[in-house]
């Protein structure tokens, strides 16, 4: 799987889990429009961690916090390079 | 700043009458008009000398009642919107509850004798306040078993810091993501009192109406949690307010949070605090970095000091908490006066760093969850023997909560997902959303001590 379809099914299944209503996900959607809140995405970049192996944001240099989804799926696709 | 003895109001007009507003999402108040006016349809002195449930469920209304209350009840119990009423006896029981403050989103308590209804809003002038004692604040902290603690504070231990602290030579506007009825946000409440206005938030509004609600309110001084500003910083809406200072509190922040606040507010002062109900406030750091310099810890003659036993925080000073309140309740403080915080630390390089809760109590997001409150309900499902609940480091939330199972006979037990799946279900259903284990391990076995005890890792 890709990093992006991962990232796409971390956030479907949390949502349900979190009985929340997810919004398409679009690039450009702000993730503060996705429906999802904070301990959402904690359980989302924990549960990548173990998949991906990579925590972006725990990361030795400063990090761009995201504002998009488009801006999620990049941070871990260009994680390391 | 004198606080000797002085109730909340004659505190914060002692240099004349207070100029600011208290603002919250529908209505502000001028503090000025609370000189007569009063909240509680001038039925303040029905609870002369009680133990009042302060209960209104908006924060406009509680802090109205708050001001108005100091130095006129015994006693004032801070709920907290969250309190699950299975809580309440033991509250009003334990704090010797005699009557309550209500509001329109709240129900008028039936177990107590006076029962008096506010509003966010000021009526009529009613004689001048007469303060004639020094009140309690009774806060609530979570416990083990689910059951809050009350801790009691003086309107003293809880400005103690403050009042060491010159006035501001021009008024502030203050913000907060807190709740008032938390540590954290009374102590955002007290200071903005005694230097200007608040602007308080609301539980049901986006991160980003809330800062530029605060945005128009020309907010100076803002506070909140590390998650609540990776939220905001998380929701590409920081550019809406311009503070002067920042201020981070309530959670070990990391240096991904740091750096990302001082990216967007380059300007203002970036502080984080240490505190805790119970300790009081410790210490704030200004240098924009994780952890705290060393020689904060054994400083002579500091109003707070600060030792390390056992790896472990302790905090003496003016500013920590007198006891906890109920028949069978714990000693908050040493014969020595110093309060165990339980945080771990350890130094590195002339700075201390947080390394996790002892006994593990998790922090999510600011919430404290125990393990054993959790473990509780993992083990009351049949095919549960035992588990263990534990932290795992998170850069959203500080933490989130995971758990590991140990099956009673794993041969006869349905297969694994389908015990996960149910267990995940009771924890819902019994525990609030922070609480559920956001992952959920079976495992063969558990370690278990000499002495018969699970063992806890520290962090």
């Amino acid at each position: 799987m890709s990093v992006r379809s991962t990232i796409t099914s971390q956030f479907q299944q949390v949502a349900v889990e979190q009985e929340r209503t997810l919004a398409p996900l679009a690039d450009e959607l702000k993730l503060v429009q996705s429906g999802l809140d904070s301990l959402s995405f904690a359980i989302i970049v924990a549960r990548l961690e173990d998949s991906l192996g990579i925590d972006p944001f725990s990361a030795a240099v400063a990090v761009d916090f995201p504002v998009t989804f488009g801006d999620f799926v990049r941070l871990y696709e260009n994680f390391g390079k | 700043m004198a606080s000797d003895g002085l109730s909340l109001w004659e505190s914060i007009s002692l240099r004349g009458v207070p100029a600011g507003r208290l603002q919250g999402p529908g209505a502000a108040i001028a503090l000025a008009d609370l000189a007569r006016g009063s909240a509680l349809g001038g039925r303040l002195e029905e609870l002369r000398g009680r133990s009042v449930l302060v209960a209104a469920r908006d924060q406009l209304t509680a802090a109205l009642a708050l001001i108005e209350l100091d130095g006129v009840a015994r006693r004032m119990v801070l709920c907290t919107p969250d309190l699950a009423t299975q809580h309440l006896p033991g509250v009003i029981r334990d704090a010797e509850v005699d009557a309550s403050v209500y509001d329109a989103h709240s129900v008028p308590e039936a177990r107590v004798g006076v029962a008096v209804s506010a509003q966010p809003q000021l009526e009529g002038a009613q004689a001048p306040r007469r303060a004639s004692l020094r009140s309690e604040w009774i806060l609530l902290t979570s416990g083990t078993t689910g059951a809050p603690k009350l801790v009691l504070h003086t309107l003293a231990s809880l400005i103690a810091v403050l009042a060491t602290e010159a006035p501001p030579a021009a008024p502030l506007t203050w913000s907060t993501f807190y709740d008032i009825r938390r540590y954290g946000g009374l102590q955002i409440f007290l200071r903005a009192l005694h230097a200007g206005s608040l602007v308080l938030s609301d539980p049901g509004e986006e991160v980003g109406d809330f800062l530029t609600r605060a945005g128009r309110a020309g907010i100076t001084h803002i506070s909140g949690t590390p998650s609540h500003w990776r939220k905001a910083l998380m929701s590409g809406v920081t550019a809406r307010i311009n503070p002067e200072y920042v201020r981070l509190s309530g959670e070990i922040p990391d240096q991904a949070v740091l750096d990302g606040l001082h990216a967007a507010y380059p300007q203002a002062i970036l502080a984080h605090a240490f505190a805790s109900t119970e300790a009081g406030v410790a210490f704030e750091v200004r240098d924009g970095r994780a952890g705290f310099p060393e020689e904060l810890v054994g400083a002579p003659h500091a109003q707070v000091e600060l030792r390390v036993q056992d790896e472990t925080l302790q905090i003496r000073s003016p500013g920590t908490a007198t006891r906890y309140l109920g028949a069978d309740a714990p000693v908050l403080k040493g014969t020595d006066g110093f309060v165990d915080t339980g945080d771990r630390i350890e130094a590195r390089a002339g700075r201390y760093y947080f390394m996790g809760r002892r006994g593990g109590v998790i922090n999510v997001g600011g919430q404290k969850v125990h393990p054993e409150e959790v473990e509780a309900v993992i083990n009351a499902h049949p095919a549960v023997r035992m588990s263990l609940v534990k932290a795992r480091r998170n850069p959203i939330t500080g933490a989130v909560v995971t758990a590991e199972v140990v099956l009673k006979d794993p041969a006869a037990a349905p297969d694994s997902a389908t015990v996960v799946r149910e267990v995940t279900e009771s924890c819902k259903r019994a525990l609030a959303a922070h609480k559920v284990p956001a992952m959920i391990r079976v495992v063969p076995s558990l370690e278990v001590s000499a002495s018969g005890k699970l063992v806890r890792p520290n962090a």
